[in-house]
């Protein structure tokens, strides 16, 4: 079958796509967008995390078939050109990333999470990023990465930029 | 060199440095932008315009011989373009990281549910994956071994011709009948766990225009995987050449093959390049897990609760191969009865073959068991004494100097009772009955629970783990360093094998080659078979041995650059020491441009570096200086319990550890978190269930690990007692935290339920149970 999506902002049309392919399936290894990540392929891990139509999904779990006409932003589709977005930055500083296998996926749930969220609490970020898995790092420098950018979200909606 | 007939997309490349800093500061990974913007390409990721896709068929019986098998029905499915048996193995088919018990393709009988059987190679992954199912296996199923004393009787069914046991590590020390006035002892067992990394067992092959193939894969040590493949098919060394691709973590669950040998294989036959990426379901049998363990601990002490004896046999289920089975014995037995003077010693401890999963290396490697045990019979010591817990163990704690129950001295610091103290005297979270949030309480956000029947609990335990490859082993690193100008400016290059799972070992190579040369920019070549052998990432040994190699290459560039300004100023090269692009001399004057020295030309040396020898022990009293470094790491863990329910809920893991020299604090930072809740996992959640050798839960739906909301605050306090005999006087990092956390929330709840709590992971019916 054919399907026709957008992707970061770009139209995309893919052929020969099986009947039972996941969504994950067809960007990793049809559109060469390989950043959403498998880790479970069961939608327990959260590492294949995609927006599609604005709602953080497991894309392990969405049939290629329904992203027809829809709009998907994945991992790859954040950062403005060469400028990562606050959150990109903030897992960056804050150490947040030793493998970073789970990386992209908490990317779009915490972007997620703070587009929805101003300042959210401790109990709210962890809330918000429970269907992700971490293996690496205990998730503490998880937690500063996603407040510090709040932080700097929050500043910057301050004044008003 | 060869280079390949065609590189694929997300093969590495080179990573340069993106900021400044030293050994001792925390310069930021020089992956972790390419990581956040999901352009780091991991294995899974490898991409090539005509690659095909590999799948395995496993064995469905922990023990049966193979009769027949008919490919057939596979082999006729339109795309699929070749099935592979054990007949097409060209070279020898058995490998292993100790023993080479292990066949590529189980031939004539399968030892384990999830053996590899059978291979194929498809246009698309799917249609691999149901021609898999069309071969058609006609299985004899023979009566199974799969508990781990059982596996000692000897009417047991056999796993190996040769027998059921792999290793027997003995300790006898002092008297060989002791007795003392105060005796406990007790039994534990200890379950399955996994290493549950994220990134999927995967990896590309690519044949070669000389015959042979280039792997790029997910690895913890490329050459000891190209003596493996060499000889599984045949082939030189220089015929097979290893790159390292990205890694989605590894824990020890990758120093065994997985699909290294099958894509090659399937590549060489076809003659494309062959993708395979396990699945999670496929990754729960694709790799070895850490060993279960069936444990039985007594303890003599004085009225006072010092140690005077202890008696330990410990059997470790290595399930139907070998792999590190020998040397997970050995820790368990060494470092078996934990940090503390004990003169009077007596251990046995066997590493069997069963029909299980096979078991190998997972962070903490033999110690994590043997802690679970030692550490619940002090707390059994300390209570039947009417003594402090803490103090029982500063009691007994091993300091510098002291001798170990193999009767290695530890010469440098072992500084066991303050970091006991540091950590029994870090701030207490806030009571149950303050609880801000009912969130926080056992049962979290399924509200089962406002507070009534939850009570607190505080554990410690302390631990010791030897850094490096032990008993006598030849445990060194190679590196290759470069100098040259590169645009007007110094630019460093440092390759080696050694490979980056996460920990950030890249980050570490760059500041050593900045603070040893004086540069800012360093370039880390890609991880390859290339140059020589880096040594395993694991037994918290990279910083150290590859971490030394890189300094000692340093080191040899930096004198062949100093030897040559001198020969041109015409002083002596001790006089002068080279500061990125100058050359300094004693009075602090600027003497020379490193650019004029060098010219056009770069300066290189490649370093093997080994640590100091350790020794084989005596085979009948297990003395020797087996191991070369010890570390030393301490938890509190503060839990609620919901008593009624079995439920827990960890408030404050908190911990102190010697890291001997933080040289990237804030990546040390990250491994005792990581490591901790690894170690709580094991207390009280993750279990590969195994029941008549068949695994029960492979999938993340039902093997849990902690998530963000399991994971508690902790806090962390570092001590840097420099190791003399050490590169910065470091000390491994990696594993003692998964030791001490597991034992500690253990205790914790403990102490919270009042019950005995006598095997791990504590479920919520151990703790309800009357
Ligand atoms: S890969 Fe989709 S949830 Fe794990
Ligand atoms: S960084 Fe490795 S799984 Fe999160």
């Amino acid at each position: 079958m054919r399907i026709t999506t957008t992707v970061n902002g770009e139209p995309r049309e893919i052929d020969d796509v099986w009947e039972g392919e996941s969504l994950l399936y067809a960007l990793r290894e049809r559109m060469g967008l390989p950043g959403s990540k498998n880790a479970c392929d069961q939608g327990e891990c959260g590492s294949c995390t995609v927006y599609l139509d604005a709602v953080p999904v497991c894309a392990c779990l969405v049939a290629a078939g329904q992203a027809q006409g829809r709009d998907i932003i994945t991992v790859e589709g954040l950062a403005e050109r060469d400028t990562l977005h606050p959150v990109q930055q903030a897992f960056v500083e804050a150490g947040a990333v030793q493998c970073g296998f789970c990386t992209p996926g908490l990317i779009v749930a915490a972007h997620d999470l703070l587009a929805r969220s101003l300042q959210p609490s401790d109990q709210v970020i962890r809330e918000a990023l429970a269907g992700n898995l971490c293996r690496c790092t205990g998730y503490e420098k998880i937690l500063d990465a996603v407040r510090l950018a709040a932080d700097r979200l929050a500043d910057a909606s301050a004044s008003g930029r | 060199m060869t280079t390949p007939t065609k590189v694929p997309t997300g093969a590495p490349t080179e990573t340069a440095s993106t900021a400044e800093g030293r050994i001792g500061d925390s310069p930021l990974r020089p992956d972790g932008v390419l990581k956040v913007t999901g352009e780091f390409a991991y294995s899974s990721d490898l991409w090539m315009d005509d690659m095909i896709w590999g799948a395995t068929l496993r064995s469905p019986h922990p023990h049966a011989r193979i009769v027949s098998v008919d490919i057939g029905a596979a082999l006729a499915t339109p795309g699929v373009c070749a099935v592979l048996t054990a007949d097409d193995i060209p070279g020898r088919n058995a490998v292993g990281l100790e023993h080479d018990d292990q066949p590529v393709l189980a031939e004539r009988v399968v030892r384990y549910q999830g053996e590899p059987v059978a291979l194929v190679a498809a246009d698309h992954p799917e249609i691999a994956r149901q021609a898999v199912k069309k071969i058609v296996v006609d299985y004899q199923v023979l009566p199974a071994v799969t508990d781990g004393r059982q596996a000692l009787d000897p009417s047991a069914p056999k796993v190996h011709e040769h027998g059921n046991l792999v290793r027997h590590f003995k300790i006898r020390k002092g008297d060989p009948a002791p007795s003392a006035p105060v005796v406990v002892s007790l039994d534990f067992e200890v379950g399955m766990q996994d290493q549950a990394f994220l990134g999927p067992e995967s990896g590309l092959a690519v044949p070669a225009e000389d015959g042979g193939v280039d792997l790029y894969v997910a690895t913890q040590w490329l050459h000891v995987d190209q003596r493996q493949v060499c000889q599984a098919l045949g082939l030189p060394p220089e015929r097979v050449r290893l790159s390292l691709a990205g890694v989605g973590g590894a824990f020890g669950g990758r120093e065994d093959l997985s699909m290294h040998v099958h894509a090659c294989l399937l590549a060489l036959h076809t003659g494309k390049p062959v993708k395979m990426v396990y699945n999670r379901e496929e990754s729960f049998f694709g790799h070895v897990h850490r060993h279960p363990a069936d444990l039985r601990y007594e303890f003599g002490a004085e009225a006072d609760g010092t140690l005077v004896y202890g008696k330990v046999e410990i059997i470790f289920d290595g399930g139907a191969y070998a792999s590190s089975t020998g040397a997970v014995v050995a820790n368990g037995a060494t470092m078996g009865l934990g940090p503390y003077r004990i003169p009077h010693v007596r251990v046995d401890c066997y590493g069997v073959y069963t029909n299980n999963p096979p078991c190998g290396a997972m962070r903490g490697f033999g110690c994590v068991q043997a802690a679970f045990a030692h550490e619940a019979l002090m707390d059994e010591l300390a209570d039947r004494l009417g003594l402090d817990r803490v103090t029982i163990r500063q009691r007994n704690g091993m300091r510098e100097g002291d001798e170990n129950i193999t009767g290695q001295r530890i010469d440098s610091a072992a500084p066991v009772a303050e970091l006991l103290q540091i950590v029994r005297d870090m701030e207490l979270p806030p009571s149950a009955s303050e609880q801000r949030d009912l969130r926080d309480l056992p049962g979290g956000v399924a509200n089962s629970t406002h507070g009534e029947g939850v009570v607190r609990g505080v554990g410690y335990a302390v631990t010791y783990k030897n850094v490096g490859f032990s008993e006598g082993f030849d445990d060194f690193s190679t590196a290759r360093v470069r100098l040259e100008i590169t645009g007007g400016e110094p630019v460093a290059t440092v390759h080696t094998a050694a490979a980056e799972v996460g920990q950030g070992l890249i980050t570490v190579e760059q500041q050593i080659c900045r603070t040893e040369l004086g540069v800012e920019r360093v370039v880390v070549h890609p991880k390859d078979t290339q140059v020589g052998s880096g040594g395993s990432t694991s037994a918290s040994r990279q910083t150290y041995v590859t971490g030394g190699a890189v300094k000692a290459a340093c080191e040899a560039v930096r004198q062949r650059v100093l030897d040559r300004a001198a020969a041109t100023i015409g002083v002596a090269a001790n006089t002068l020491r080279l500061d990125g692009a100058k050359i300094v001399a004693e009075s602090g004057d600027v003497v020379a441009a490193l650019a004029d020295v060098l010219g056009g030309d770069a300066v290189e040396e490649t370093v093997e570096w080994r640590h100091r020898p350790t020794q084989r022990v005596d085979p009948e009293t297990g003395q020797g200086d087996a191991h070369v470094q010890y570390a030393f790491s301490a938890h509190r863990a503060v839990v609620d319990v919901d008593v009624e329910l079995g439920l827990v809920k960890v408030v404050a893991l908190d911990t102190a550890q010697d890291v001997g020299k933080a040289i990237n604090p804030d990546a040390v930072m990250g491994q005792i978190q990581g490591g901790s809740a690894q170690g709580m996992g094991l207390a009280l959640m993750e279990e590969i269930l195994v029941r008549d050798g068949k695994i029960l839960n492979p999938s993340f739906t039902d093997y849990l690990i902690p998530t963000i909301l399991d994971m508690p605050p902790m806090k962390i306090e570092i001590l840097e007692y420099a190791d003399p005999h050490a590169p910065y006087g470091l000390r491994g990092v990696g594993e003692p935290p998964t030791i001490s956390s597991g034992p500690a929330v253990a205790a914790a709840i403990r102490q919270a339920s009042g019950k005995a709590l006598r095997r791990v992971p504590i479920r919520p019916e151990h703790i309800t149970a009357s």
